[in-house]
């Protein structure tokens, strides 16, 4: 598959899959830190020795074809790139420069490796739902694949070395997507996430900051990654997400209990809008997606699949939109589009599962 | 009316939601409105400055007559100095690490709150520490064989500890 493929496909892997939990975690992502020893890392480095990293990658990947293929920045367009940090595949600082920047891109998406972005390598796995341990453990398998071709900076005492001392170690950022609708509604999110801090783990609202997380949206993830072994801090962030999974449960329960009719009322509304609209903002349509996924989670909007919320999210966006249409659109038109986006992918959703 | 984000620009996305009965507005210009959108996946952001506080100040440049000294010392491998590090936020390469070992310490115990590496030893980069856990490992073992006197075991533990460290032994002549 071509790049030119995995660009102009709708849904990645992540996005459609399901997985254990997934009524509220939307995914699961692991992030390995790791860097060639003696190289400076890439904010200091300089062109050779940028480039000397991503010949090593290369010749890693024709070695490694479980790896997918390595792409240069440089070979991408803006919007190209853009894509690829609408569908998390690369940050956005690594869509900024070009220059002797590269990916390696899996066909499912599952996998991707950015090369010279903060460190000289950075393993990504994403999958849906709660499925941490086995994302570790196919980070885990491409990190020693890359090992047989890229001498890691590795010290017995302080793990793998990395240009930021705070992912030195294991140089591991775990983090699970959680979807916390009703603890939002019910006032409880604020005091939920300050006792999530109390247990190291850093949490922010995927879109907008603390409870104006737009639709109701959050990532957990570990902030230490010194001194402790990669399943203790992948179990630790299970544990704590766990609790508040419960919390979120019993919080849709009590809501259906004590008021099911203005329950009903708002996501039959917020579906009733994302059905009929002609012109949507993405924060609205953040907003109202929010709604539809709890109702089709409590099974008040039959016949809609739930991945629907993780799928939009990502199609709604201006690199997505302006792709389907192949050409730059303004605000007004790419708020129209989105409505027009939302509308089939909805009744695509639909007549899928019927 | 400006954005409720940057206060700069002129707001032209406007969302009102209710919610509890509660009217909560916000009004947004269209960059950081389409900004909001981009946060999925984002690593969060750890500045070393906040995490430390006036940490770095105090453990690597003032007050004391050597610390200034010290921090002129610059990495033989990247020529960073640990002034560079406490203003870029970064190092410049794997040796930085060993260069400024002392200073990272409390910087990293204040992170992390533990400073010692317990997690993945890879293959190759590790391949003396991996060696020397297997010793370790072995040892016990052959401990408690004897002490349950199991001696063919015992013999078979013996062994392969002295093929190992011999092993190491070779390994650590080749590298001298």
């Amino acid at each position: 598959m071509s790049l030119k493929d995995i660009v102009n496909r709708p849904v990645s892997e992540w996005m459609t899959g399901s997985g254990p939990d997934r009524d509220v975690v939307l995914g699961s992502r692991v992030r390995l830190a790791r860097n060639v020893a003696g190289v400076p890392f890439p904010a200091v480095a300089t062109d050779e020795q940028l480039a000397h990293v991503v010949d090593l990658c290369r010749q890693a990947v024709a070695k490694e074809p479980f790896l997918g293929q390595l792409v240069s920045m440089s070979s991408l367009s803006a919007l190209e790139r853009q894509i690829l940090v609408e569908r998390h595949l690369i940050s956005p600082q690594h869509a900024k420069g070009t220059k002797h920047k590269a990916v390696i891109l899996r066909d499912d998406e599952v996998v991707s490796v950015m090369v010279n972005e903060e460190d000289h390598v950075r393993i990504q796995v994403l999958m849906p739902g709660q499925q941490l341990p086995l994302a570790l453990d196919v980070a885990d398998r491409v990190d020693q694949a890359l090992e047989e071709h890229l001498p890691y900076a590795f010290s017995e005492t302080r793990g793998f070395l990395t240009a930021c001392p705070t992912n030195v170690g294991t140089g591991l950022r775990a983090s699970l997507m959680v979807h916390l609708p009703a603890l939002a509604m019910t006032d409880q999110i604020n005091r939920i996430i300050a006792a999530v801090g109390k247990f190291g783990l850093t949490v922010r609202g995927l879109y907008g900051e603390g409870t104006q997380a737009v639709g109701n949206i959050f990532q957990f993830s570990n902030q230490v990654t010194l001194g402790h072994a990669e399943s203790e801090i992948v179990h630790h962030l299970i544990n704590v997400t766990r609790q508040v999974i419960d919390q979120e449960r019993e919080a849709r329960q009590t809501i259906l209990k004590r008021n099911q009719v203005a329950l009903e009322d708002r996501v039959l509304r917020a579906y009733g809008v994302l059905t009929h609209a002609r012109l949507l903002s993405s924060h609205e349509a953040m907003q109202l997606l929010s709604d539809v996924r709890l109702g089709i989670d409590l099974g008040l909007i039959p016949g809609v699949k739930p991945e629907i919320l993780q799928e939009l999210l990502v199609l709604i966006r201006p690199a997505h939109l302006q792709n389907r249409v192949g050409r730059e659109l303004a605000p007004a038109e790419r708020d129209e589009l989105r409505a027009t986006m939302v509308r089939e992918r909805i009744v695509a959703g639909k007549g899928e599962n019927t | 009316m400006l954005c409720d984000a940057c206060k700069q620009a002129e707001a032209t996305v406007h969302v009102t939601q209710i919610v509890n009965g509660e009217k909560r507005e916000s009004h947004l210009c269209e960059a950081c409105a389409r900004r909001e959108g981009e946060g999925m996946w984002l690593e969060p952001v750890f500045s070393v400055h906040k995490l430390l506080g006036g940490l770095l100040d105090v453990e690597a440049g003032g007050g004391f007559g050597a610390a200034p000294a010290r921090s002129r010392v610059r990495c033989p491998n990247c020529g960073l100095t640990f002034a560079d590090f406490k203003r870029l936020g970064h190092l410049g390469c794997s040796q930085c690490y060993e260069t400024f070992d002392q200073q990272l310490e409390p910087v990293l115990r204040r992170i992390h709150g533990g400073t010692t590496h317990t997690g993945k030893v890879p293959a190759r980069a590790g391949s003396a520490l991996r060696r020397r856990r297997e010793v370790e490992r072995l040892r016990q073992e052959l401990q408690a064989a004897v002490a349950k006197e199991e001696y063919e075991r015992a013999a078979e533990l013996r062994d392969r500890l002295r093929s190992l460290e011999q092993a190491e032994t070779d390994a650590g002549s080749r590298n001298g």
